[in-house]
């Protein structure tokens, strides 16, 4: 990384989001302003209700903002794009397509079809580890297989940028530990910008290099740590007290917020 | 597949084997009883109406007449209940016009709106045809618009993000998501078919099982009737064979909850 310029891949300029709802509006997001640079790895944490999950449907173009706007690579986001890949907590896997063939899915969109895409489906099919499961159907997998295959299916695209809305929320300690190593070697790899929704204070400090913390009602961005732990990170690193020390304040903050949004 | 089954060695074709020879234990003994063998005549005497239905040349004739009238109210129903469930889940107010009528109509028994489509249609084929198509077009309707209506909404957002349009999304996520609830309502409609037939044949039908039913009651012949109630009913096992064969052919794939 070191020597290269980085540049801004994602704005979020003055975002705000409004629902109306039956009690009348709901103010999602107010005011969030947010630069993405190239290649970095971002996690958000904040309590559930802060609108981290809106303000990734927004920058996915699943949603629109009520105002402001965000731009992908100087670009106004309108809708979603291929360059914009999205994983979702529930795995949303389609059941009647098998593995190889979900990871195909994006790439037959595109237009890239036969031997060609079987190729780049099995790249990453490989990348995952689940080279053995190519003709397995998604009820044939564990949960941390299911989140494999579609963040496989997520590169297959390949996207510039990486939105993650709580992949790892559904699975068990092991599986989570395991999936967040193998997901920072590919990031290293792959060297793709990530967005990566977490509620897990731990998961957030050893994948990112910045943390954002969000505040609810409205939601935005109360502060953003930045996590100045040399890669690669290990589970050793959680015990170092730099890990410690940050581990600390961030919780303490997202604690209070979850206070605030009890009362 | 078969974890809930431990324990229990007999195979599922000598299950099928006892269960018909109590099938036909019951019939003997109810064939016993003079009061119920009125309705039950022993089981040789009810298959011998088979030979007395050839003779009067009206077996096979019944047999074909029916099925047409099942087979096309069904192929009618089903071709229709398609398009209208879908435009009932895309397009709020086709919803919002169409349920009510949906559900005001599916519960009223076939038999009470047989006299008006006969004013309408007159005798024949036509009004048999037409009271299939609308019972099973009801309750094909139904289903598959619940179908369509719970396809998983995140996967339709992670066919967005990959580049779906919205064609894709209907013709790549819809429609296979929705495949379960279609073999359902094939499953559904089939049986509607079949229970409907005698509705259906009571329009002035020259022929057909449900009409042959109905004027061998006049004659008090009970042993036809019987043969013709079990032939309507294997038909209907015959169906969902199909059907099984259809699901698993075409559905596999789903996540089944083991009973």
């Amino acid at each position: 990384m070191a020597g290269k310029e980085r540049n801004i891949k994602v704005k979020i300029d003055n975002v705000r989001k409004v629902y109306d709802t039956r009690n009348g509006e709901m103010i999602a997001l107010n005011g969030v302003n947010l630069d993405i640079m190239e290649n970095e790895f971002i996690c958000v944490v904040g309590p559930s209700g802060c609108g981290k999950s809106t303000l990734l449907n927004i920058i996915a173009g699943l949603l629109e903002p009520s105002s402001g706007a965000v731009y992908c690579d100087g670009k106004e986001v309108k809708g979603t794009g291929t360059e914009r890949g999205v994983v979702f907590q529930q795995y949303a896997l389609f059941p009647w397509m098998t593995v190889k063939k979900n990871v195909m899915f994006g790439l037959n969109l595109k237009g890239i079809k036969g031997q060609e895409a079987e190729d780049i489906a099995m790249k990453y099919i490989k990348m995952v580890q689940l080279e053995d499961f190519v003709n397995h159907y998604p009820k044939e997998l564990s949960g941390g297989m299911k989140q494999r295959v579609a963040i496989a299916r997520a590169y297959a695209v390949n996207p510039s940028i990486l939105l993650m809305d709580e992949p790892f929320g559904a699975l068990d300690a092991q599986t989570r530990t395991q999936l967040q190593t193998e997901l920072l070697e590919t990031w290293e790899k792959e060297q793709k910008t990530c967005f990566f929704i977490t509620h897990d204070v731990d998961e957030a400090i050893i994948l990112a290099q910045k943390v954002i913390i969000m505040s609810a009602r409205p939601g935005r961005i109360k502060e953003i740590v930045d996590i100045n732990i040399p890669y690669p990170r290990t589970q050793e690193t959680k015990m170092t007290p730099e890990f410690l020390e940050l581990k600390n304040h961030i919780w303490s903050q997202v604690y209070q917020e979850y206070l605030e949004v009890r009362k | 597949m078969k974890k809930k089954n431990k324990g229990n060695k007999i195979p599922k074709w000598a299950w099928l084997l006892i269960s018909f020879a109590a099938a036909m234990l019951l019939w003997y003994l109810l064939s016993l009883n003079p009061k119920t063998a009125r309705s039950f005549p022993n089981v040789v005497v009810t298959l011998g109406s088979i030979k007395t239905m050839i003779e009067r040349g009206v077996l096979w004739t019944d047999i074909s007449s029916s099925l047409i009238s099942v087979v096309a109210g069904f192929m009618i129903g089903f071709a229709l209940s398609l398009p209208v469930a879908i435009l009932m889940a895309w397009y709020v107010p086709v919803r919002n016009i169409i349920e009510p009528w949906i559900q005001f109509i599916r519960n009223i028994p076939p038999l009470a709106y047989v006299p008006l489509v006969v004013i309408s249609a007159g005798v024949g084929r036509k009004p048999q045809i037409i009271v299939i198509t609308i019972a099973t077009f009801l309750i094909m309707t139904v289903t598959i618009y619940q179908g369509v209506i719970n396809v998983d909404e995140t996967l339709i957002k992670a066919a967005r993000v990959l580049g779906a349009t919205d064609k894709d999304i209907f013709l790549k996520v819809i429609a296979p998501a929705t495949l379960p609830f279609i073999i359902t309502a094939i499953r559904l409609g089939s049986s509607t078919a079949l229970t409907t037939l005698i509705a259906a044949e009571s329009t002035g039908a020259v022929a057909g099982l449900g009409m042959r039913i109905r004027s061998l009651n006049n004659s008090f012949e009970s042993e036809p009737m019987l043969l013709y109630i079990i032939i309507i009913g294997i038909i209907g096992m015959l169906v969902e064979k199909f059907v099984k064969f259809l699901e698993r052919r075409f559905t596999g794939w789903q996540e089944k909850r083991e009973i």
